[in-house]
């Protein structure tokens, strides 16, 4: 178990110093910062003095030995916009893109299992079959032009919810979140719902197929045989069987859509890493895009890590051969 | 006395797209208390299906298309769903074939034990785990306290099926159905289960029916043995009858295919052909292409003959030995 | 060899295809589309990038509005006084002919790479799939931004993001059944024979990897038309002189919150629309060509 922890936490290092390359020298390839940076108007000295400020007269190699060692010191240079180091920056968002996105998991979780389980239990009926159909459509439909339509009619149609924005926020942990407080949450039902969707369907689908699986196997009707009560193998036999793949990929899940919140936060206006970072595309703000990649892949390496030890915990049959 | 189960005229029907199954077509027969009843046939012969039909277990497309199934009286085939549960695995309990299959892989075996008593005393948690330790050490599980943490994973094959019977046996039932329990099983731990669930339900007087394709397992084990043949019971009768004197020339047949009834040297005696598809049975008897002594008149419907007391079977032809 | 010989797969396929009511209504749907976004200059009333043509006056006109020119906007106009149905079919074409290119360019090299890896083995196979599990490890839209963030925005560059997004799939799922095929006997023969290698992995290989291939195909062209909207929204796909839907419906957006749904709303739709019957179509071609599924 240990070694192979440990073989695990030397794979994702490798990833992660993989990824600073490529990081690096892909973002280095963009056009010429200074020419963003410096008006037109400024003086060769001006230029000079820009340029060496931020370290773009150096060699290549030279400037990603410069950014490792301060990716190791938690510095990723500062923001050419925002005049701010990048990391502070990019943290300051985070809270807003984490609650966003594990709210999408927590639904997809509380809406996906129980359609999914419904579906599984009554394949052929028309809910069944609608659920099933329904799926389709949240696999299929753009993510952003849900976020759209749900802007239309909830927002400007109905006038129910807030269109944009995070709304009130409530401090915990020393940081600002939207859950607690009942506009935030109000704030937080469309964004969360849109960015869901995808997630809503593909744990349903994962329910659906695993419940109808396990129906079939003997231990459920055993468990039928010893005289319990539908609700006791539906929720306990069936459900414990199949909670434990939806875990897996509703973990692994949660990595994909704290990137695809870079979508959601657009239409949104949600002000988090992702529309951050598509503002920071725009305008080539490269140590904001640099650390963005950074704290994305270690954000991913990270969830894979738990989601795979978190498997082993769950599942009996993985704990005891990882013992052997 | 009245019987534990009289099984009268049963029928399960599949209903399925390209037709109706009738996996179980007009099967009776009875189990006293403390007696077991062998139930011999082929796969597909519709035996567990039976088993299954009387425990109330089975699942669309198939369903109860006749007869009665009386308990004590009762006609299971008539009770509500909720009757019905709170008879199956308290009153009437079954162990199944695969032992590796029966007990759910994620949850401990207390459990599955405990949740088993509780479903049908009220007892708090503890009482219950108490019982589930002394059912598990009843069927010679070593160590049972620590046994109950454990996962069904880290059992072996024979000690699952131990377990299993441990939890069908919880609430000592007046009636037992053992669906092919040690086929899965090596030899000699076939012979300690066996011998292990006869020791049992003598104890308890529980009625005991035996599923199995093997004669062998059952010729030492059995009161009565009924012959299944494509849904339909085609001999029945006290087990030394059936085995030394079969009447039906099925009976026959499977006695003579195994092994330790032929001598040395001599070769084993097969039926020719195969199990008929449910699907497209003709009317009359469904044994008769591969029936050496069959007749023009198999064509019907055989009837039902007593050929000596206690011992029937449905053919024309009884062979005679 | 008889003519019913030669033809009976095709036909067989023809008729099973055509079984499903759906699926024939989503290819339907689909090629009228397509048409559509061809022949975009000889049906568009207006030609949305002839500046001449455009009148900023007629800006946001809602539907069914007259022009100063004299004839109908069917579904009104965008903010640059443009026809939304000219735009939408220009638009569509921008779409279909990125998501289908860029679908047929990563099936091209995901095979490729996919046969190479099945066919070698050893060393190839293990770095080619090791690419390919770390590039799928990443969710799409996080790599395409990565990629446009750092080549810039023009059309060939989202064409390169998509190709870079899908190969991998491709390469996974062609090695996956290449695997099964090259232990056939029919590849040991033609390895006995000395044919090139090349000449086994195209000729032999190959051919029977393509009906799995043309479902992945089809649903990747799918995926690719929603991602490129995708990133044509968030303004990182094509650039505004040549706007997919995607695009339109950015530029529609701000006009949303004060009711005029019209610029954001048509162009959404044909977007769904379209990917919906792609779905349908690939869905059903699943069934159809995926023996092992079929019942």
């Amino acid at each position: 178990m240990f070694t192979w922890l440990l073989r695990r936490l030397f794979q994702a290092c490798f990833v992660v110093l993989a990824m600073t390359v490529i990081v690096f020298v892909g973002v280095h390839v963009i056009g010429n910062p200074v020419d963003i940076l410096i008006s037109p108007e400024a003086d060769q000295a001006e230029r000079a003095r820009v340029i060496a400020a931020f370290g773009l007269d150096q060699p290549l190699w030279k400037q990603y030995a410069l950014f490792l060692n301060g990716l190791l010191h938690g510095d990723l240079g500062r923001s050419f916009v925002f005049n701010e180091p990048a990391l502070r920056l990019i943290g300051g968002r985070m809270p807003a893109t984490l609650e966003l996105a594990v709210t999408a998991v927590l639904m997809s979780v509380g809406f996906g299992v129980p359609l999914g389980l419904y579906a599984g239990l009554k394949p052929n009926g028309f809910i069944g079959r609608s659920i099933m159909a329904g799926s389709i459509l949240g696999f299929s439909l753009p993510t952003f032009w849900v976020g759209l339509m749900l802007i239309m009619v909830f927002a400007v149609t109905l006038g129910w919810l807030p269109s944009t924005g995070r709304g009130e926020t409530g401090e915990l942990f020393g940081l600002r979140w939207s859950f607690l407080t009942w506009d935030g949450l109000r704030h937080m039902a469309m964004p969360a719902l849109n960015l869901s969707l995808y997630n809503i369907s593909l744990v349903l689908r994962l329910t659906r197929a695993g419940v109808r699986e396990t129906l079939l196997m003997d231990y459920i009707k055993f468990a039928r045989a010893k005289g319990l009560s539908p609700a006791r193998v539906i929720f306990v036999h069936v459900l414990k069987n199949i909670m434990i793949p939806i875990t897996t990929v509703v973990g692994l899940e949660l990595g994909s859509t704290i990137a695809f919140a870079v979508v959601t936060e657009s239409v949104f206006a949600w002000p988090g890493m992702g529309k951050l970072i598509i503002d920071s595309i725009n305008v080539l703000d490269r140590p904001v895009i640099v650390a963005y990649l950074m704290m994305i892949v270690v954000i991913f390496i990270t969830i894979n890590l738990v989601v795979d030890i978190l498997y082993t915990v769950l599942d009996p049959r993985v704990r005891l051969e990882t013992k052997a | 006395m009245s019987a534990t189960l009289e099984v009268r005229n049963l029928r399960t029907h599949f209903h399925t797209r390209a037709g109706v199954v009738k996996a179980v077509d007009d099967v009776s027969f009875s189990v006293d208390a403390g007696q077991v009843l062998g139930l011999v046939g082929e796969s597909g012969s519709g035996k567990s299906v039976t088993g299954f039909s009387i425990i109330g277990l089975i699942d669309p497309p198939g369903r109860l298309a006749g007869g009665s199934i009386f308990y004590r009286g009762q006609d299971l085939a008539k009770i509500s769903e909720r009757e019905m549960r709170s008879l199956r695995g308290n009153r009437i309990a079954m162990i199944f074939q695969d032992p590796m299959m029966t007990l759910n892989p994620v949850l401990r075996i207390d459990t599955q034990m405990i949740e088993t008593v509780q479903a049908h005393v009220n007892v708090s948690k503890a009482e219950a785990r108490a019982r589930a330790r002394d059912a598990l050490g009843m069927v010679g599980i070593p160590s049972p306290e620590e046994r109950l943490n454990a996962y069904p994973h880290q059992f072996s094959g024979g000690m699952r099926q131990r377990v299993a019977i441990a939890i069908a046996l919880l609430h000592n039932p007046d009636l037992l159905i053992a669906d092919e329990p040690t086929t899965a099983l090596d030899m000699t731990i076939q012979a300690q289960i066996l011998a292990e669930v006869q020791k049992l339900t003598a104890e308890h007087g529980t009625a005991l029916i035996w599923i199995t394709h093997d004669l062998s397992v059952i010729a030492g084990l059995a009161d009565r043995i009924a012959v299944m043949y494509a849904g339909r019971v085609v001999e029945t009768g006290e087990a030394a009858d059936v085995l030394d004197h079969p009447v039906h020339p099925y009976t026959h047949g499977l006695i003579g295919s195994v092994p330790s009834r032929n001598h040395r040297g001599e070769r084993l005696r097969q039926i020719p052909g195969m199990t008929p598809s449910l699907l497209s049975l003709a009317p009359g008897c469904a044994f008769r292409s591969r029936c050496a002594h069959a007749t023009d008149a198999c064509a019907q419907e055989p009837p039902v003959t007593e050929t000596s007391p206690g011992h029937t079977a449905r053919c024309f032809h009884p062979v005679s030995s | 060899m008889s003519d019913i010989a030669e033809e009976s797969p095709f036909r067989r396929f023809l008729s099973e295809f055509a079984a499903s009511k759906i699926a024939l209504g989503g290819l339907i749907v689909f090629t009228i589309i397509a048409l559509a976004a061809i022949f975009a200059n000889w049906i568009g009333p207006q030609n949305p990038y002839d500046l001449a043509q455009l009148d900023i006056m007629d800006g946001r006109l809602p539907p069914g509005s007259k022009s100063g020119a004299g004839y109908t906007y069917l579904l009104g106009t965008d903010d640059q006084g443009r026809d939304m149905f000219s735009g939408m079919l220009f638009g569509l074409r921008i779409s279909l002919a990125v998501g289908v290119g860029s679908a047929i360019f990563a099936a091209c090299v995901g095979t490729t790479l996919g046969l190479l890896a099945a066919f070698f083995g050893r060393r190839t196979d293990a770095i080619i799939m090791r690419v390919v599990d770390l590039q799928l490890s990443f969710p799409s839209i996080l790599v395409a931004l990565m990629i446009l963030a750092v080549l810039g925005k023009s059309v060939m560059n989202v064409v390169l993001a998509l190709v870079i997004v899908d190969w991998a799939g491709y390469a996974r799922n062609v090695r996956g059944i290449a695997m099964v095929e090259r232990k056939r006997e029919y590849i040991e023969a033609a390895a006995c024979l000395a044919l090139p290698w090349r000449r086994i992995m195209f000729g032999h290989l190959l051919p029977n990897c393509l009906p799995p291939l043309i479902v992945i195909a089809t649903q990747q062209v799918a995926r690719a038309i929603a991602l490129e909207a995708t990133l044509s929204f968030l303004g990182l796909g094509v650039p505004i002189t040549s706007p997919s839907l995607g695009l339109l419906i950015a530029n529609g957006y701000q006009y949303m919150l004060s009711g005029k749904y019209w610029i954001s709303f048509y162009p959404g739709i044909a977007l769904l629309v379209t990917i919906v019957s792609i779905n349908l179509v690939g869905d059903h071609l699943r069934d159809v060509l995926n023996p092992r599924l079929k019942r």
